[in-house]
């Protein structure tokens, strides 16, 4: 599969390779600074950001933001927006848009609902009939936008349109189906035993150390540019620090009457995000698909021409879109124990794509990670729960919301054109 | 160059009678061409010739609507880029068809990827690319990690044809590899491609630059409004007979043999085919003497 057809034996050792010299600690960072400057900022400003709100907060409301109850209760809150953020991420990579996945979660929600209680299912049938609704969902519009061709952002809108009412037909206006199963209720409102959260984390901990070093030492046996061995432990061991701290305040006692409940662990939609933030990343970096799928956000002929099906990438992002709304509809019914006619809707979608793009993901295509979803839903988040704990209004905190999304789209667009400039693309 | 005329291996391709028709649009009526392992060979001819519809063709983008193509003197049918890749056949197309925001390396192997498992093999596909990048003699890339976007044109048209000569490619296809590039990348490429043919690739370089097509060509195909006006060896021709074709579809006799219509097994021949308007000639040349733009 790989003999060569090249013209001359490879007589010196190429300058690219064997003999490269190894950046410096000091050298590597030099390169990420000149990085950031030419435009590639990644997360930067969406983590910046997030410090200076946490700290603003911490700094307003001492007493009550950084409580561990609340703390807690941000993972929970932001859990759905980042879920469909994470899915976004699929569809804004190729450029395109989905603007039915809030409702499209509502609709899931709808259908768990409703086998639950209507039909009297069993948790694990209803939650497979969700998830498969996600799957039609999204490989309709899917073959809407790519067969069909329909630009996704009329596709969306139409689909948009259309949930809305499939929510309504499905709960009936004004009506409200309770969820009860204590299954899909502990979803967002149970917590990891303290132990088991000490175990998963040091497991995370350990597989992550394990796998950035065994790459930095195969790619320095190879001969090829490997990242200091200082970066990558500083990477390691801030990780574990992050980690290891939220499990520690996690796992302290925060109920407010510790006598007549006890509220204590991870909650156990944390480890449930990261999973899947660590499959769709492995996707998206690791894999073949994932790689076509930056390719069609790049230039989409060439990736034709390359002999990649560019139809059926385009469809499977959509499926996986829909499939983490789905989720995302699940955990919001398992959260609010009931799904309205309004389940998916307001301002979830636009959280959504703005936690995404505050993240660092452009909506130009081609460019944007898993992580962003996070960093970005974070971000979404504690504004969110912060302005809520000063007592401000929704129509404050729907502007101020605005507000960051605007600049974090001024954000991509300025430092793609400054990219354009200094040749980083 | 390595020509041994009656013991000579079938041609690497050989299109006979191609057609092509996009409605009531005949943008082939009828082209041949043989390329040859180890030799270039130039296809020109005047914008809407039909020079980007035959490589289409070729590369299975649309299929010919009639006319025979044999690779390796076996007959074949391309239907699909892939069709042509299984066969070996690569093309570089002029805009170069590189995913700006992917890096040097994945661009080298999209669509065809190295993988251990589910998972990409990374080192392999980077340690293998830069032995291609040195073996083609490219010095001038800073790191193979590096996104295409903040690479030159000569660059991404070194990465390109690196591309299609990473995998076990018989013949590659050149679309206008020096349209866009200075006098010394130009010549950089110009000596890349001569590299490819002396490496024992048949190379079909699509040209509308004399200079070019001189320089390094073996044989020259000349289409004439969708038809195949002649191929003709180089050294037996000159570069006003050249252009008189370019121009009129036909020229005073070349210097080798003149068939009416090819032969297919004589190796070494200047087909002609008769132009539906040949007429004289003299008018277009003097106002068309060059078509070097």
């Amino acid at each position: 599969m790989s003999t060569s057809t090249v013209p001359e034996a490879p007589t010196a050792p190429s300058l690219l390779a064997g003999s490269v010299e190894q950046p410096t600690f000091g050298e590597a960072i030099g390169n990420y600074v000149r990085k950031v400057r030419g435009g590639d900022m990644g997360s930067l400003p969406a983590i910046l950001a997030l410090a200076v709100l946490i700290l603003a907060f911490v700094v307003m409301k001492p007493e009550t933001f950084p409580s561990t109850l609340n703390i807690a209760n941000l993972f929970q809150q932001g859990a759905v927006v980042v879920t469909i953020a994470m899915g976004l991420v699929f569809v804004l990579l190729l450029g395109e848009i989905d603007l039915s996945a809030g409702f499209a979660s509502g609709v899931c929600g709808a259908i768990l609902a409703t086998g639950l209680t209507a039909y009297g299912w069993p948790w694990y049938l209803a939650l497979a009939a969700a998830l498969a609704t996600g799957i039609v969902i999204g490989l309709l519009i899917g073959t809407l936008v790519a067969r069909v061709g329909i630009p996704s952002f009329v596709t969306t809108l139409a689909a948009f349109l259309a949930f809305q009412g499939v929510v309504l037909l499905i709960i009936g206006a004004g009506g409200n189906i309770s969820i009860t199963d204590p299954v899909i209720v502990a979803l967002q409102n149970k917590n990891v035993p303290p132990l088991l959260g000490w175990a998963m984390a040091i497991v995370a901990v350990l597989a992550y150390a394990g796998s950035s070093l065994r790459t930095w030492q195969l790619r320095r046996r190879r001969g090829l540019v490997a990242a200091p061995l200082g970066m990558v432990v500083v990477k390691i061991v801030a990780l574990s620090l992050v980690v290891i701290g939220m499990v520690a305040i996690l796992n302290q006692e925060r109920s407010l009457n510790p006598l007549r409940t006890s509220i204590i662990g991870v909650p156990i939609v944390v480890p449930l995000i990261v999973t899947l933030a660590l499959i769709l990343g492995f996707v998206l970096t690791r894999t073949a698909f994932g790689r076509h799928i930056y390719a069609v956000g790049g230039n989409a002929e060439a990736t034709r021409r390359a002999g990649i099906n560019v139809k059926a990438v385009k469809m499977a992002c959509f499926t996986i879109c829909s499939f983490m709304a789905a989720i995302a509809g699940i955990l919001a019914a398992s959260r609010a124990t009931s799904v309205d006619p309004n389940a998916g809707g307001s301002n979830v979608l636009l959280y959504a794509v703005g936690a995404a793009v505050i993240g660092g993901t452009s909506l130009f295509g081609g460019k944007g990670r898993i992580v962003d979803a996070l960093i970005g839903g974070a971000v979404i988040a504690v504004i969110d729960n912060g302005m809520a704990l000063l007592g401000y209004s929704a129509g404050i905190k729907y502007v101020v919301t605005g507000a960051v999304l605007a600049a974090a789209a001024a954000v991509d667009a300025i430092s793609r054109r400054r990219a354009r400039a200094t040749g980083r693309g | 160059m390595t020509q041994a005329p009656d013991l000579a291996p079938p041609p690497t391709l050989e299109v006979r009678g191609g057609r092509k028709n996009f409605g009531a649009v005949h943008a082939l009526r009828g082209v041949d061409l043989v390329a040859r392992a180890g030799e270039v060979t130039a296809l020109v001819g005047d914008n809407g010739a039909g020079k980007s519809t035959m490589i289409k063709c070729v590369a299975g983008i649309y299929p010919f609507d009639a006319g025979d193509v044999l690779f390796e003197g076996q007959t074949t049918h391309i239907s699909s880029p892939a069709d042509a890749n299984e066969l070996g056949i690569e093309v570089v197309y002029q805009d170069l068809a590189l995913c700006d925001n992917l890096d040097i390396v994945h661009n080298m192997f999209l669509g065809r990827e190295l993988k251990k498992g589910f998972r990409l093999d990374e080192s392999a596909m980077e340690t293998r690319a830069a032995e291609v990048l040195a073996s083609l003699s490219v010095r001038t890339v800073r790191s193979i990690r590096q996104h295409v976007a903040s690479l030159s044109g000569g660059q991404r048209q070194t990465v390109a044809i690196a591309r299609a000569v990473l995998w076990n490619s018989k013949l590659v296809i050149l679309d206008e590899p020096t349209a866009a590039l200075g006098v010394a990348q130009t010549e950089q490429v110009l000596q890349l491609v001569r590299r490819l043919a002396d490496a024992g690739l048949a190379v079909v370089l699509v040209s509308h630059n004399m200079n070019d097509v001189f320089e390094v060509a073996d044989s020259i195909n000349v289409l004439y409004l969708g038809q195949t006006a002649a191929q003709i060896r180089t050294k037996d021709t000159s570069r006003m007979e050249v252009i008189e074709l370019i121009t009129s579809g036909s020229a005073g006799m070349p210097a080798g043999a003149v068939a009416p219509r090819p032969s297919p097994d004589a190796p070494e021949r200047a087909t002609r085919v008769a132009s539906a308007t040949a007429t004289t000639s003299d008018a277009t040349t003097t106002t068309n003497g060059s078509t070097s733009a």
